[in-house]
């Protein structure tokens, strides 16, 4: 990679990547990225196996991907989409509609939830 | 406000390129939009009456290896960003192809995996399974197609000398709208596929 190449651009433009993270970084978000999907399909594969470690990691199996997921999720967007160097407004922008998301998805389920424990129960 | 904000556009009021807020703007409705099919693939799980379910039909090994080449797309698009901003045009053409021929084996994978569940007998009406199912990762599919499509647009724009470092925001905006489509699969794959 040519890092030098900024040297010889017009000044607007060597400020406009100036701020971002260099290739290292890249490559090493992309590893731990790679690393982080491995044990998610490691923890589903000893879940769905018959061992002591596979019943007992078994019932945590769903939170511990959430986790992972969420872990990914964030890196992505805080490095590859530049939120952690790019201002609080397109945060912003970014994560209210995604606390709405979530707030739906939780809503959604409790919802349906009741509607198939309570309601369907009753008839 | 970060320093870069006003350095390659006219001045705004809120100090960042109109057409990166517009984006970004974007991207906030399509989380709304994609909580919206994740809900009802939830809602919708394990309320069959009749099979294929996806105990009996998902192949995990086939989507991890689709999974790996998105992930692999993402760091690939940002290091073609990063060649754009320097002016470093060998480093913005090898990685933005790499990129564009990850996309493109990513949507082959889904349409051999979309193949083989309806030679199984898995169709969008055979059950709320597959109704939810190709809804969603069908909506996904249809993204990441946009995407690679946007990207070869870019591509051949860099091919004929034509994205300059002080254009490189058109790139910017395109690997945006790619790293959105990255972080949805994040949840997709094992919302889906793992938790099944």
């Amino acid at each position: 990679m040519d890092t030098h190449a900024a040297n010889d651009l017009p000044a607007g433009a060597a400020a406009h990547g100036a701020s971002h993270p260099g290739p290292a970084v890249y490559f090493k978000i992309g590893l731990l990225l790679f690393v982080l999907t491995g044990l998610e399909v490691a923890a589903y594969e000893i879940a769905h196996r018959d061992s002591a470690f596979g019943a007992f990691l078994k019932p945590i199996v769903v939170p511990v991907l959430l986790i992972l997921s969420a872990g990914k999720f964030a890196l992505v967007a805080m490095y590859y989409m530049h939120l952690k160097q790019d201002g609080k407004l397109l945060s912003g922008l970014f994560v209210f509609p995604l606390i709405i998301a979530a707030i739906i998805i939780a809503a959604l389920i409790a919802l349906f939830i009741y509607h198939y424990t309570f309601q369907r129960g009753m008839l | 406000m970060s320093d870069h904000a006003h350095a390659l556009h006219p001045p705004t009021s809120t100090g960042f390129e109109n057409r990166k807020v517009a984006i970004w703007t974007f991207i906030g409705s399509e989380c709304l939009f994609f909580a919206s099919l994740i809900s009802t693939y939830l809602i919708y799980k394990g309320k069959d009456t009749k099979g294929p379910t996806p105990d009996e039909i998902l192949q995990i090994p086939l989507v991890t290896v689709g999974t790996a080449l998105l992930l692999f797309s993402s760091l690939f698009v940002v290091l073609a960003l990063n060649g754009a901003q320097r002016g470093n045009r060998k480093a913005l053409i090898g990685w933005l192809a790499a990129t564009i021929i990850c996309g493109i084996f990513f949507v082959g994978m889904q349409v051999y995996e979309f193949q083989h569940f309806m030679h199984l007998g898995l169709k969008m009406q055979t059950n709320l399974f597959g109704a939810s199912f190709y809804t969603l990762t069908g909506f996904h599919g249809t993204h990441v197609t946009i995407g690679v499509i946007w990207l070869i647009t870019v591509f051949i724009t860099a091919l004929r000398g034509k994205l300059p470092p002080e254009r490189a925001m058109n790139l910017e905006i395109a690997a945006l709208y790619w790293h959105f489509v990255d972080v949805v699969w994040i949840v997709i794959f094992p919302v889906v596929y793992l938790m099944k």
